[in-house]
């Protein structure tokens, strides 16, 4: 058929792609993104957009930015966006709007983050998932549901799988509730980040390289504060490291059960934390990251974990088989080659500035009140030459935090 | 061209359009402002026109520069900007400048064709040179020779009662009529180079709302706001018809602008592209057009703690020695920005030369990598002094 032909027939017929569309969507998919994209754009408060079932290819990020609005789907098993042939994005979903619901959806395969919130107020994340069907790769987005800057955040009865960052990540955020969801094959599962006033409870966190962190990260203008983790299942979090070298999150062994590193009061009690290789739980500061440097962090930046309570954790197994020769070789060389960590793992680094007789102020302690569980001070700052199993130095209590109200939910 | 000579060329064209010449075609009729609504075609707006082999621009449709342009694989640009009659804009010197109500802006992307290239709806130019873009018979400022570029999209951004908004314009392989494009468009293009080499692209189109990306500056307001009309990009010549001048200066004749004090000393960012000009002030103009709108204190990545505007200090803030928030794999495996010295060690050049979504910077605009854009840069981080101990 000569080109002048194929061109009228063109002109005449709507949906000719022009220069020729890239490959990848078929004119079904197109037609369905075209139109979920036209009901984001004009999409008015108190706007429900429906996802029907089904497995819906799409090739551009969904992007909204009206307040007021509700996704909503069949089911997370049911009503999916694949982003797989994904040509500009990079998120799957980018919201920056408040009294934002999304619920009973799954987004697979961005090549960025699945689903970014970004500077929202009243969110809310219901059996939302998120996955990379491919399995855990450097590859995969960074983040799996990922409210930033926002308050007022709800996530639950959702789950990530393959997040080569964290699964479900809540960062620069304050008040927030993270329950009820499952986080697998993914490097942190849940993560906490510079947030203030985080509750993350009755979580799995299963087959990560690390299950729950609660972390403060440098240059940030919102410090962090005030996590409780409680009532959730870390185990078997051994899976190898994935994540790109140079994010903190490289710097997790496998086989962390639940990290605390350098955030100031953290209550983490009535877990059940079991069988993570490296320790149950460690708690670090900034320093044991490699990234410490005078120049590239903001001198105001606290680098260490104050104020830490432990207790009531049902603590099992694990510390056995540490992630990385150099804490290999020191588990064999103080427990034996059957032997293993204590459950909770300290990088040992004090603030020296307020330390009285060797002991940091009472609010600023890390108290374990967890029956037997004992903490091996790696001795960090001497470079690990004298690492030593304590549990004199943890023996304090804190008072308890109070817990995160959500006035939306 | 000053509004006296344009309205004699005009009155001499509308007496020999009566005598059916070829050529000269009669005015169109004003710009129009549409206070609200997406009208379907650009043409609605007659801000740009057809004639005589030409896209256009209307009576009081003034065309613009910057410094250093946003790089948009390799795209040539035809920016515009219109205001209401007997309105002014007030001049602001480091941020956006306060623009009435109807002012329309509009940037039209388009490309050169190659060299001896037959009509081909993918072969597109990359080439820096400008000099065959331009046709016009002088009677009003220069458009674009259409036998020479091929049109891609016009965006307008317009300003109505409630703010600014953004409507995407995309036009047909015919070359005749732009339509709105609401939810954006993709294209098949290959650049080709000056040696027949060629990289074949999608071309992205962004969507209404991805226009939000770039140009809510603030992330608190989310409002939309123009990028490129601040006194430092602006702040050089143009070849208007009448002649070579600055623009604030033209601008401010013409009271489009009021309230430029003292224009020696408006700021000015550097011409990337100019090895003449100083090195680091050059990169900092790349990264400000490039990154700025999004890596500043306010805007939509104020998340991961880098200013690259002009304003950010020259320190962990514009990313020296700077451990990365929220790269993901764009770190590359790299532990820094900005490692001075070793641009092949820091992050920063990585997700510039990438052009792989979840890893590229820009996360959106272009498809392509920028290969100048990304010397310079690396360029400058070599000669940053100083280490990351």
């Amino acid at each position: 058929m000569g080109k002048v032909a194929i061109a009228i027939l063109c002109a005449l017929a709507a949906g000719c792609g022009g220069a020729g569309a890239p490959q990848g969507l078929s004119a079904d998919d197109q037609a369905f993104q075209q139109r979920l994209q036209e009901q984001f754009l004009d999409a008015k408060p108190g706007a429900v957009i429906e996802i029907p079932a089904g497995r819906h290819a799409l090739d551009r990020v969904l992007t909204l930015r009206a307040n007021g609005v509700t996704i909503r789907g069949s089911g997370s098993d049911q009503s999916i966006l694949s982003f797989k042939n994904e040509i500009s994005g990079p998120e799957g979903m980018l919201v920056y709007a408040s009294d934002f619901t999304i619920e009973h959806v799954a987004i697979e395969d961005s090549k960025g983050d699945g689903l970014k919130i970004n500077d929202g107020e009243n969110i809310t994340v219901r059996d939302v998932r998120v996955e990379w069907t491919g399995g855990p790769k450097t590859t995969n987005g960074a983040y799996g549901i990922y409210p930033v800057k926002s308050k007022n955040v709800l996530i639950e009865d959702s789950a990530s799988f393959g997040a080569s960052d964290a699964g479900i990540y809540v960062g620069q955020s304050q008040n927030v509730i993270v329950r009820r969801n499952r986080a697998e094959k993914n490097v942190a599962g849940i993560e906490i980040e510079n947030t203030i006033g985080a509750d993350v409870y009755e979580n799995t966190a299963t087959g990560n390289t690390g299950g729950i962190l609660v972390f403060n990260m440098p240059n940030l203008a919102q410090p962090g504060q005030s996590t409780r983790v409680f009532n959730n299942k870390s185990i078997n979090n051994n899976l190898a490291n994935f994540a790109a070298k140079g994010g903190a999150v490289a710097s997790v062994p496998a086989g962390s059960g639940v990290v605390v590193n350098s955030n100031p009061k953290v209550e983490i009690f009535d877990n059940e934390i079991a069988g993570n290789q490296t320790a149950n739980l460690i708690i670090s500061s900034y320093f044991s990251t490699n990234y410490y440097n005078t120049k590239g962090v903001d001198p105001k930046y606290d680098p260490y974990p104050r104020g830490i309570f432990v207790y009531g954790n049902r603590f099992k197994g694990g510390g056995d088989s540490p992630d990385g020769l150099e804490l290999k070789t020191l588990k064999v060389a103080m427990f034996g080659i059957d032997g293993h960590f204590p459950d909770v793992l300290w990088d040992g680094y004090l603030d020296p500035k307020n330390l009285v007789n060797g002991l940091p102020p009472a609010a600023e302690r890390i108290c374990i009140r967890n029956g037997d569980a004992e903490v091996l001070n790696a001795d960090g700052p001497n470079k690990y030459k004298n690492p030593k199993v304590d549990k004199a130095f943890f023996q304090c209590e804190l008072p308890k935090l109070a817990a995160v109200e959500l006035p939306h939910s | 061209m000053g509004s006296n000579q344009t309205a004699k060329a005009r009155n001499l064209c509308a007496a020999l359009g009566a005598l059916a010449l070829a050529g000269c075609a009669p005015a169109p009729q004003p710009v129009r402002f549409f206070a609200e609504g997406r009208p379907a075609k650009l043409s609605d707006w007659r801000v740009l026109y057809l004639e005589g082999g030409n896209l256009a621009l209307n009576d009081g449709v003034v065309p613009y520069d910057l410094n250093t342009p946003l790089f948009s694989d390799y795209a040539h640009k035809l920016r515009t900007i219109w205001l209401p009659r007997g309105t002014s804009a007030k001049y602001s010197a480091d941020g956006g400048f306060e623009f009435p109500v109807g002012t329309i802006i509009t940037k039209t992307f388009y490309y050169p064709r190659p060299k001896d290239a037959a009509r081909d709806q993918k072969a597109v130019a990359r080439t820096y040179d400008q000099s065959a873009d331009f046709g016009g018979d002088g009677s009003r400022e220069r458009g674009l020779k259409l036998a020479n570029v091929h049109l891609v999209e016009t965006r307008i951004l317009v300003r109505r009662a409630g703010g600014w908004e953004a409507l995407p314009y995309v036009w047909n392989p015919a070359q005749t009529q732009a339509v709105l494009a609401r939810t954006g468009d993709a294209k098949a293009l290959e650049l080709v180079s000056d040696d027949g080499s060629r990289e074949a692209f999608t071309y992205v189109v962004p969507n209404e709302n991805q226009c939000a990306g770039c140009h809510v500056v603030d992330l608190k307001t989310k409002q939309i706001a123009p990028i490129g009309t601040k006194a430092r990009h602006l702040n050089r010549a143009y070849e208007y018809a009448a002649g070579s001048e600055n623009q604030l200066a033209h601008w401010t004749r013409l009271t489009i602008l009021t309230g430029i004090s003292d224009l020696s000393s408006a700021p000015k960012n550097a011409d990337g592209r100019d090895a003449a000009q100083p090195l680091d002030a050059r990169a900092r103009a790349y990264l400000d057009i490039n990154c700025g709108h999004c890596h500043n204190e306010h805007g939509p990545a104020n998340t991961a703690a880098l200013d690259l505007t002009v304003f950010g200090a020259a320190d962990r803030h514009l990313g020296v020695c700077k451990p990365p928030v929220a790269a993901g794999r764009g770190t590359g495996d790299h532990f820094f920005d900005i490692v001075p010295g070793k641009p092949r060690d820091s992050i920063l050049p990585y997700r510039l030369r990438s052009n792989e979504p979840g890893v590229m910077m820009p996360e959106q605009g272009r498809s392509t990598t920028h290969r100048e854009g990304v010397e310079l840069i690396e360029q400058w981080i070599s000669s940053l002094r100083g280490t990351c101990e």
